[in-house]
């Protein structure tokens, strides 16, 4: 029954961790490795004008959900305009207005994009099919012609439009197709007879504007591109050679066959697009994502806590490590320390010290205070006063041998004053009564113990990828916690105890 | 030979509980924690004894208070030789033994000398808890020095050698003499370099030693052959640990016995969380003999009085038929 509720136990804690962990990484995207960065860009759109007089209005279209991508941060710049954002149709339009603007005008949108890892295009609800406009003749029995042809050879409605799409930009088109084909005809109007023909079978097709996110593109100049509506969706199609999808590094600006700009009482109009690639630290996306997400999880998380504190927990929460590491060498191993848990402060002590420089000084000190220990034992003290004036006698050689090493230019030594020297100060007492009472042997044989267990704890401590799973996953400590629950019932041999008994040999 | 190491498989063979299995398995199943106190306070377990009409090693006095100390001088007076050991002590620490007087000094075990603000630092110390299982502040008890039996005087170097039975669920299920040596200063510890010789629980004799986790035939101090040695009234000594189950209600117990030239055997302390190192003594696992003790009482189904338990135990667990 217990073995049993142990296991249930474990199993409730392993679940649960590893849930969060999963929720958290792939869908809040935080980052299972240290410094992982991801890309994203700033993009900026520049709109430049020539006011006319008078009360001027501005309105430009901006991303809205694009696909593949998520919004992490825009800012409008735009001094003396008064900002509202509104949602026309299937385009989101920022709308800047301002009384009586003098002299050439120069407005900011500026956006940071990422780049979103899972990509599930939302279905968009079918808008029905389109009538079929009138043509005219003699284009409507080419129109016609052509779209049964089209129907013959293909299957559904993506693929009507990608041979429709191919039929009007082969070298050689059909005589049907040919009349609807103009010689340098722009992208937007093209599309826009594909839109129109399309429209004949019915099928409800748009035009959407985007821009190419590259490295350095000051100038970069938007794409048009067709999407098809196959009842479940909308289908992105090259309006070159009717294959699906978007180009690489895509982003929707703006829907439909509009201008992405317009201005009221002003002429000029000017807009650029511009794209900088930056690299962001993946937790900080995370993060801000999380924010839009409005996800809790993250709201009442470390990440919420003020800096200094966060920095804190990143060593705190390692002692757990340090626990467990305590738990294997002690139960599992069989080492003999000084103090259950003196190992562990001695290896968060080591982090400042370095481990070799932590080894040096640890036995310094130990074996300093051991002699003043036994010089002490002569006075016949009682106890608390000569723990004390082991504790008044362990700082002053701290300080001793920080000054004696900084004059020495041996900068390690500073770091001593990090020592937790209550316990240094127990460890020497514990270890002078080992020493009496047992034998030098067992003393320094348990003094080594703890020195190794602490720095086989403080290698796991400090390990990187560890501290920063940890911090970014705190609920792994429910792992480390199950992995103790489950060591607290290994009635096993340790591995000392087989050199222990080994007299049995043979038996 | 030549291997270091015994394999796992091996020691499960031989039945040796290892320390996880001990506390995991057999302490924290069958000790119950209020208990405890009935066992880490000698006092009390003295009191215990004494209810019980069991002999213990004669209580002079008791230091409470460091104002007591200053009494100690006229404790001792009229005593010739005694012990000042902490009463909630763990591992035999903190204990003195003095054998006699030379003028105002007082000789201890080792020979060496020591005067009466020795004694009264070291009364000192234990009460400020320098001995005591978690530094609690403790109590000094002053008691009779055992006047021990003649009997394994060739096979130990000064110090008491002691008797420790290790009691299952009231049933003496393995015992060892444990011989000081010099090197453990007079001391019956084990990890301290003293000599376990294992017992056989039908006869009462010693069987080899073991020192030092290795198999020893001879004393390493005095040379005299180990094995052999017949402990007296050994069914008498078995029931009486198997009583101090009874007194404590530790499923899991050790019984620590003197064997005193005038007043016979003496509990000197019982121990809840008696050690492993007996199994090496006997070169034998007690995992066996406590599945042994299990079965029995499983067959049984009602209790047994100390006698009839420990009568089962000395014909089951007898080495030589």
């Amino acid at each position: 029954m217990k073995r049993f509720h142990l296991t249930l136990l474990v199993m409730a804690l392993l679940i649960t961790s590893l849930s969060v962990v999963y929720y958290k990484a792939s869908v809040l995207g935080f980052p299972l490795q240290p410094a992982q960065t991801v890309d994203n860009w700033v993009v900026e759109a520049r709109v430049a004008f020539q006011p006319t007089g008078g009360a001027l209005t501005a309105r430009l279209s901006i991303p809205h959900d694009p696909p593949g991508y998520g919004i992490l941060d825009e800012n409008f710049i735009s001094r003396g305009y008064g900002l509202t954002t509104t949602q026309e149709g299937e385009n989101r339009e920022a709308h800047w207005t301002t009384r009586s603007p003098s002299g050439p005008q120069v407005l900011y949108y500026r956006a940071t994009i990422y780049e979103l890892q899972s990509n599930t295009p939302e279905d968009v609800p079918y808008p029905g099919p389109v009538s079929v406009p009138d043509y005219g003749e003699p284009y409507r029995s080419a129109a016609m012609a052509l779209l049964d042809n089209v129907r013959d050879r293909s299957a559904d409605i993506t693929s009507f439009a990608s041979v429709l799409v191919s039929e009007l930009n082969a070298p050689t088109p059909s005589e049907n197709a040919a009349l609807f084909i103009e010689r340098g005809a722009s992208d937007v109007d093209k599309v826009r007879t594909m839109i129109s023909l399309l429209a004949g079978a019915r099928i409800p097709a748009r035009m959407v504007h985007g821009i190419t996110l590259t490295d350095w593109a000051r100038e970069a100049s938007p794409v048009t591109w067709l999407e098809v509506h196959n009842t479940r969706e909308w289908v992105p199609m090259n309006p070159h050679n009717g294959t699906s999808g978007y180009p690489n590094n895509f982003l929707v600006w703006w829907h439909g066959d509009t201008q992405p700009l317009n201005l009221d009482r002003a002429n000029r109009p000017e807009i650029s697009f511009a794209v900088t690639r930056n690299i962001h630290d993946a937790i900080d996306v995370a993060e801000q994502r999380a924010q839009l997400m409005d996800s809790k999880l993250v709201e009442f998380s470390l990440f919420g806590l003020p800096v200094q504190t966060q920095n804190m927990y990143r060593v705190l929460l390692m002692v757990p490590i340090g626990a467990l590491i305590i738990v294997l060498l002690r139960n599992i191993v069989g080492i003999q320390t000084f103090g259950t848990f003196m190992p562990v402060l001695i290896a968060l002590s080591f982090r400042e010290t370095q481990l070799l420089g932590g080894v040096v000084l640890f036995t310094l000190i130990v074996s300093l205070g051991l002699a003043i220990r036994f010089y002490l034992e002569h006075l016949k003290l009682l106890l608390v006063p000569r723990l004390a004036a082991v504790v008044i006698v362990v700082v002053m050689l701290m300080a001793g041998i920080s000054i004696l090493s900084h004059n020495l230019g041996i900068e390690q030594g500073l770091s001593l004053a990090l020592f937790p020297m209550v316990i240094l100060a127990m460890t020497i007492e514990r270890m002078s009564l080992v020493w009496e009472e047992h034998s030098p042997v067992d003393a320094i044989k348990q003094g080594l113990g703890s020195l190794a267990v602490a720095a086989v704890s403080y290698l796991f401590m400090i390990n990187r990828s560890l501290e920063h799973l940890i911090f970014v996953f705190p609920e792994l400590l429910l792992i480390v916690l199950a992995l103790t629950l489950l060591l607290g019932r290994y009635t096993g041999y340790r591995l000392t105890e087989l050199v222990r008994f080994r007299a049995l040999k043979g038996q | 030979m030549g291997r270091w190491f015994i394999t796992p498989g091996e020691l499960r063979r031989l039945g040796v509980l290892g320390m996880n299995a001990r506390n995991g398995a057999y302490i924290a199943r069958y000790n119950k924690r209020s208990n405890y106190p009935l066992v880490d306070d000698k006092l009390e377990t003295k009191r215990l004894a004494l209810d019980a009409g069991i002999a213990v090693p004669e209580l002079y006095g008791v230091i409470e208070t460091q104002q007591q100390i200053k009494r100690l001088a006229k404790m001792l007076e009229g005593h010739e030789d005694f012990v000042i050991k902490p009463a909630h002590g763990a591992g035999g620490d903190g204990i003195l033994v003095i054998t006699g007087r030379m003028a105002d000094s007082f000789r201890r075990a080792n020979g060496k000398l020591m005067d009466l603000e020795g004694v009264a630092h070291h009364a000192a110390n234990i009460l400020s808890g320098m001995y005591s299982l978690g530094g609690q502040p403790d109590k000094a008890m002053v008691e009779y020095r055992v006047q021990f039996d003649p009997l394994f005087e060739k096979v130990s170097f000064q110090g008491v050698p002691d008797i420790r039975t290790v009691v299952y669920r009231g049933y003496p299920v393995m015992a060892m003499v444990r011989l000081p040596t010099r090197e453990a200063d007079g001391k019956a510890n084990l990890h301290q370099g003293a000599v376990g010789a294992g017992v056989d629980m039908g006869t009462g004799e010693t069987l080899t030693g073991v020192w030092h986790n290795r198999i020893a035939k001879q004393h390493p101090d005095t040379g005299a052959p180990i094995a052999g040695i017949p402990i007296p009234d050994w069914d008498k000594l078995l029931e009486l640990a198997a009583r101090c189950h009874d007194l404590t209600d530790l499923g899991y117990l050790g019984v620590d016995v003197v064997l005193d030239r005038d007043q016979g055997p003496l509990i000197l302390e019982l121990n809840a969380r008696p050690g492993l190192a007996i199994q090496i003594a006997n070169g034998e696992g007690l995992a066996h003999r406590i599945a042994q003790v299990d079965d029995h009482l499983q067959a049984r189904g009602e209790a047994e009085d100390a006698t009839a338990r420990s009568r089962w135990a000395q014909e089951r667990f007898a080495v030589k038929g």
